[in-house]
């Protein structure tokens, strides 16, 4: 499968932490991610939410998604409109709550990917490459676990549809 | 093969030996929510048809990050959170109980050797108790209350040793605000850290809870402490007798073992706006704040409440500071009123705020005006965290750096006013 969509990038571009990705102003008093969606990314990037569009992808360094365990994180993002997150590595909650919702995350190489590039990611080839300059990396496989996650639709739908945890 | 506190918390409670990298399905003895984060949790709960949780000491909710309710959307939030709970039994601490990471313990629910889950990044706090319990996102926390279990990957651990005996003006503050800057933000992600050495030994309960509540700062999953006679006596304390708890194997695998000499450190401050941006108070001295907060699920325990009060003692906080301090429960609260230390504090300058979060996550009860430098005794100092992110600084420090600071109206060593 090919996922095609533009690039983010945010400063920071390390441990950018789920207070940056919505703030706790925010949070505690909105309960509906289509609105907590309008205030993503907001501290460290006020345009972003009227920026992004449907399918678009967020690249950053590593660590990405340190810090509190607000599930609003990947929501509002996945509310934004963002299909996927890449990133040299993740923070564990953000990293399990992104694949219970359904959003992928990529591990991969992105120090060389602009803000603005348009990136095809091909899961089954494994590789994330630019439809602007041609460069292209591998990435990290998904592990399985989080694949059979994501194909379930998500951790909850997981359970429903298994009465369990079937993840091996 | 030995193995770590880890990998024997995880072997209990799922019925397989488990070694780090092993993937399981274990059963929670406990779990616990927020009102932050509990209504997706009970959206996912309704979705499945919860009846009851299945976890084996069942599950608690607390409100305590806007405590007392600030305004209307909040209130709706807290009303559902209550009604769900009443539907379904489900015990709530409801405002002016305290911060859950106090509270939770202070309940008996989590005991040496458990497994726990919480939808809160810091619930790694209960690793003081010797238990294995880590912060999750709300669906994972609704899957391990609906069926009673959670899948897991077994972590690697981390073995720091900390040896010698801690200076004057020196505590767990201190020493884990040193650790998270040496080990960085992500130094220690998904693993499981377990602390040793003399000055672990000599920390009471309220200094470990303050580190293990620190250890997700670099990522961790998991910070359970060994069991001695200061957890017994913990434990004594809420009246639960407990018998004895998990020790690693000697022979127990681990990734690495880094040491702190706990007599070389210094009074610490993690700067704006990362909790790894360490460095020693005294290269601050002199920094104007405008407010200090003394409080949290880190450090709003009895004995810093006290290292504050002894340190301000028959002295006046700074003309125009701001002095905020949150007791982290409601026993805590009676507890420093019946020992003077309330007293103390509100003649000092200190203004008390309803026992919970405070205002360490922006809601309310202590947003800092534009341009201000912030002073707290928090875990976290992210830009915009206080909930106003133009030009605020927020440091982090130990009580006694808060009060010293709070007294001089600029970051001080508490070792120049002790």
């Amino acid at each position: 499968m090919k996922i095609t969509g533009k690039a983010h990038r945010f400063n920071p571009n390390d441990d950018i932490n789920t207070d940056y990705i919505i703030s706790g102003r925010y949070k505690f008093k909105i309960d509906d991610m289509a609105e907590l969606a309008k205030h993503a990314m907001e501290d460290i990037s006020p345009q972003f939410a009227s920026s992004v569009r449907v399918g678009d992808f967020i690249v950053a360094g590593t660590n990405f998604g340190c810090g509190s365990s607000r599930e609003q994180a990947p929501r509002a993002l996945k509310a934004a409109g963002v299909s996927v997150v890449l990133a040299k590595s993740f923070a564990r909650i953000f990293y399990r709550s992104s694949f219970n919702i359904g959003l992928p995350l990529i591990e991969c190489d992105t120090d060389w990917i602009k803000d603005g590039e348009n990136l095809v990611i091909d899961l089954d080839g494994g590789t994330v490459t630019s439809a602007d300059s041609g460069s292209s990396v591998k990435v990290v496989p998904i592990p399985s676990t989080m694949q059979i996650l994501l194909n379930d639709g998500g951790l909850i739908p997981h359970i429903k549809k298994h009465g369990g945890f079937l993840l091996e | 093969m030995g193995q770590t506190i880890a990998e024997k918390v995880l072997t209990a409670h799922s019925g397989k030996d488990c070694h780090a990298g092993d993937l399981t399905v274990a059963s929670v003895d406990f779990c616990m929510s927020q009102d932050g984060t509990s209504t997706m949790m009970i959206r996912e709960l309704e979705n499945l048809g919860f009846v009851a949780p299945k976890t084996s000491k069942g599950m608690t909710v607390v409100i305590d990050h806007n405590s007392p309710c600030p305004s209307v959307d909040v209130a709706k939030i807290h009303s559902k959170i209550r009604e769900f709970a009443k539907t379904n039994s489900i015990p709530v601490l409801d405002v002016g109980e305290g911060v859950c990471h106090q509270v939770v313990p202070e309940s008996g629910k989590v005991l040496p050797g458990d497994l726990v889950v919480g939808a809160d990044s810091h619930t790694c706090t209960y690793g003081a108790l010797n238990a294995c319990s880590t912060g999750l996102g709300s669906a994972d926390v609704a899957a391990a209350a609906f069926t009673g279990k959670l899948w897991f990957k077994v972590p690697q651990s981390i073995a720091i040793t900390v040896e010698g005996g801690f200076g004057n003006g020196v505590s767990a503050k201190d020493l884990v605000l040193s650790v998270i800057g040496s080990v960085r933000a992500d130094g220690a992600t998904y693993r499981s850290i377990e602390f040793k050495g003399e000055a672990i030994d000599a920390l009471d309960m309220d200094g470990r809870m303050t580190v293990a509540n620190m250890a997700v700062e670099m990522g961790a999953k998991f910070c359970p402490f060994g069991f001695d006679k200061k957890t017994k006596e913990w434990f004594a304390s809420i009246g639960q007798s407990v018998p004895g708890g998990v020790a690693s194997d000697v022979s127990a695998s681990f990734e690495k073992a880094l040491y702190f000499d706990a007599s070389e450190l210094v009074p610490k401050v993690a700067k704006p706006h990362g909790v790894d941006n360490v460095c020693n108070v005294s290269e601050l001295s002199g920094v104007e704040i405008q407010q200090v907060f003394l409080g949290t699920c880190t450090n709003g325990r009895l004995g810093d409440l006290r290292a504050a009060a002894e340190l301000l003692k028959g002295r006046h906080v700074k003309k125009g500071l701001r002095f905020i301090v949150a007791p982290a429960s409601r026993l805590i609260y009676l507890k420093a009123m019946d020992a003077g230390i309330v007293s103390e504090l509100l003649k000092s300058g200190a203004l008390f705020v309803t026992p919970g979060c405070g205002p360490c996550v922006g809601t309310h009860a202590g947003i800092p005006s534009d341009g201000e430098n912030v002073l707290s005794t928090a875990n976290r100092n992210f830009k915009g965290r206080m909930g106003n992110n133009k030009g605020v600084s927020i440091y982090l420090a130990s009580p006694l750096t808060a009060a010293a600071t709070a007294l001089n109206g600029t970051i001080t060593d508490p070792r120049e006013v002790i």
